[in-house]
C-alpha cells in the first residue's frame, strides 16, 4: 500500500480529504504510482504529468522521506519507506507568492 | 415569470447569480472551484441547464466541468473510475492534443513568437466555451495557443478542427499581450456549416464547411502597430458580435477601433464615431434591436481603464459611428478597473438586460437596455467572463 499526499486544490478535484492510499503493482516507482492514481481517479489525469509527454508539470515537485524526487526517473525504485507505506509520497505545488 | 442565471467566471472560482424578471433581487451562488480560474461558462441553448465550464491552474493545467442541473452540481466528463485496471479511459475531458496527423490537414508547428522567431504550438488553457445551437453534447473550445476544438460526447473527448491552424497563415500568428488565445466563437444560426472565430493576434477567420477550410476575414481592419498594417492576418480582434437574426453583420472591437461589417466579415468599416476612445474589449448586440450595440471604452493599450476614471457604457442606436454614454448607476470618479472581453452579456427578456463584469469584481445589470444600472455584486474576484442565460 503506497500513501500519497496532494495539494488541496487536486484533493477538492478528486473528491478526497485526507491522505490516498492506493494499492500498486509491481515496484513501486513514480510512474506506477502515478498510473495507479490516475486509473483511480481519471479527473486527475492531466494535472500532474502532461497527457501525452507524461512530463511533470513544471510548478509541481515530488518528495518523501525528506527527499526531492522531483528530478528522478519514472521508472526509478522510490524509497522503501514510501514503498512499504511508512512515509507518503507528497506532491507539492509551488508557492504563491504576492 | 421569467428568470435570468448569470454565470460569472473570475480569478478565483466561479459564481451563479441568479434573479426573476425584475432583476433587482440576486441570489449569489459560489464560489464554485474556488481557487481555480475560471476563463469561461456557458449554457446549452437546446438545454439550458447543461452548463460547460474552463477551469484553468498554473499549476495543474486545464479541466472541464459540466453540469446538468444549472450548476448546482459539476461532474469533469469522462473522470469517472475505470472499470478495471488498464482499461482504456471513456474520455479524458481536460485533453487537448493538436491535430498533426497529414490526414487532417498541413501540421502547423510553429508561430511567431514575441521576439519574432518561431515557437512551438503549446497548449496552455481553454479561453472560450461555445455549446451547440443545436445538440448539447456538442460543444466548441477556443483555446491558447490558438485553435479550436470540438467536442461530440459532452466534452468528454476533443478533436481539434485542424484546418483553422492549417490555413497556412500560422507561422506568422502571434500571441498578445495575454498570450495567442482563441477567445471567440460564434455559430451562425442560419447557417449551422458557418463560424466565425478571432484570435489576438492574428484576426478573425470564418469557415463555411463546418470547420474544415477557413479564411481570414480581416479585409478593412488598420493596425498601425503592425508591420503590415493592412495585413490580411496579424490584427490583434479583441472581441467580436452578432445578432443572431442578422448573421452577416458582425460588430467588433479590435485592439484599437470599433468596427462594422455587413457582408459576413468580407470587409470592415471603421464604426468608432463619437467615442471617447475606441480602444476596448468587450462589444455586444442589444437582443432586440440588431443595430444597438455597446462597447465600454478603455483609455489605452498601455492604460487599461476607463477614461477620466469614469465607467461609461457606451451605446449606439444606429449599428455604430454615434454613440451615447450611460453613466445612471455606474461610478463616475476615481474608478479604475477594466472590463475583459467575455465579460458582458445581454439577456433577452422583452426589456432587455446588459450585463458587465469588472477587473474589480464587480458585476453590473442594467434591466432597461443600458439606461440604469446597478452592482448585483461588489467585490468579487477579478471577473474574466460574465454569460446569461434568460429561463422560463
Amino acid at each position: 500500500m503506497i500513501r500519497v499526499e496532494l495539494p488541496a486544490h487536486l484533493r477538492t478535484l478528486a473528491h478526497v480529504t485526507s491522505e490516498i492510499k492506493l494499492d500498486v503493482e509491481g515496484p513501486a516507482t513514480l510512474c506506477s504510482v502515478l498510473d495507479a492514481l490516475e486509473a483511480r481517479y481519471p479527473m486527475l489525469r492531466g494535472t500532474i504529468r502532461d497527457h501525452v509527454t507524461l512530463q511533470r508539470r513544471p510548478f509541481l515537485r515530488f518528495f518523501a522521506c525528506e527527499e526531492d524526487l522531483s528530478h528522478q526517473a519514472p521508472e526509478a525504485p522510490l524509497p522503501e519507506a514510501v514503498a512499504s507505506g511508512v512515509e507518503p509520497l507528497v506532491i507539492i505545488g509551488a508557492i504563491a507568492g504576492g | 415569470m421569467s428568470k435570468v442565471r448569470v454565470l460569472v467566471g473570475t480569478r478565483k472560482g466561479a459564481f451563479i447569480l441568479t434573479s426573476d424578471g425584475k432583476r433587482d433581487k440576486w441570489e449569489v451562488s459560489g464560489p464554485h472551484f474556488a481557487g481555480w480560474e475560471l476563463y469561461h461558462i456557458k449554457g446549452s441553448p437546446v438545454d439550458p441547464n447543461r452548463l460547460y465550464a474552463s477551469q484553468t491552474s498554473g499549476w495543474f493545467g486545464q479541466i472541464i466541468q459540466r453540469s446538468s442541473d444549472g450548476g448546482k452540481t459539476w461532474e469533469t466528463p469522462g473522470g469517472e473510475p475505470l472499470p478495471k485496471p488498464g482499461e482504456f479511459p471513456s474520455g479524458q475531458s481536460n485533453k487537448f492534443v493538436y491535430d498533426t496527423s497529414p490526414e487532417t490537414g498541413k501540421p502547423l508547428t510553429t508561430h511567431q513568437f514575441y521576439d519574432g522567431t518561431q515557437h512551438p504550438w503549446e497548449f496552455k488553457r481553454v479561453w472560450h466555451l461555445e455549446p451547440s445551437l443545436t445538440d448539447p453534447d456538442t460543444v466548441y473550445a477556443g483555446v491558447e495557443d490558438a485553435a479550436i476544438f470540438r467536442s461530440t460526447d459532452g466534452a468528454k473527448s476533443w478533436h481539434e478542427l485542424a484546418g483553422l491552424r492549417g490555413h497556412g497563415t500560422g507561422p506568422q500568428w502571434q500571441p498578445g499581450a495575454g498570450g495567442m488565445c482563441l477567445h471567440t466563437i460564434i455559430l451562425d444560426p442560419s447557417d449551422p456549416k458557418r463560424i466565425f472565430i478571432a484570435i489576438s493576434a492574428a484576426g478573425a477567420f470564418r469557415t463555411d464547411d463546418g470547420g474544415q477550410t477557413w479564411k481570414p476575414i480581416n479585409k478593412g481592419l488598420y493596425s498601425s502597430h503592425i508591420p503590415e498594417p493592412r495585413a490580411e492576418v496579424g490584427h490583434c480582434v479583441h472581441h467580436v458580435a452578432m445578432h443572431p437574426s442578422r448573421p452577416g453583420v458582425l460588430f467588433m472591437q479590435k485592439h484599437w477601433d470599433v468596427m462594422r461589417s455587413d457582408d459576413a466579415g468580407d470587409s470592415w468599416h471603421e464604426v468608432s464615431g463619437n467615442l471617447p476612445t475606441d480602444f476596448g474589449f468587450v462589444i455586444d448586440v442589444h437582443a432586440h434591436q440588431p443595430e444597438t450595440i455597446y462597447v465600454v471604452p478603455i483609455k489605452s493599450d498601455g492604460e487599461h481603464y476607463p477614461p477620466e476614471g469614469k465607467l461609461r457604457v457606451y451605446r449606439s442606436r444606429t449599428g455604430g459611428n454615434e454613440w451615447e454614454a450611460l453613466t445612471k448607476g455606474l461610478p463616475q470618479s476615481d474608478c479604475y478597473v477594466n472590463v475583459l472581453r467575455d465579460a458582458m452579456a445581454v439577456d433577452s427578456l422583452d426589456s432587455c438586460g446588459v450585463y458587465f463584469g469588472t477587473t474589480g469584481g464587480q458585476v453590473y445589470v442594467s434591466p432597461d437596455a443600458g439606461d440604469n444600472w446597478a452592482p448585483i455584486v461588489r467585490d468579487l474576484p477579478a471577473v474574466l467572463s460574465v454569460e446569461v442565460q434568460t429561463l422560463p
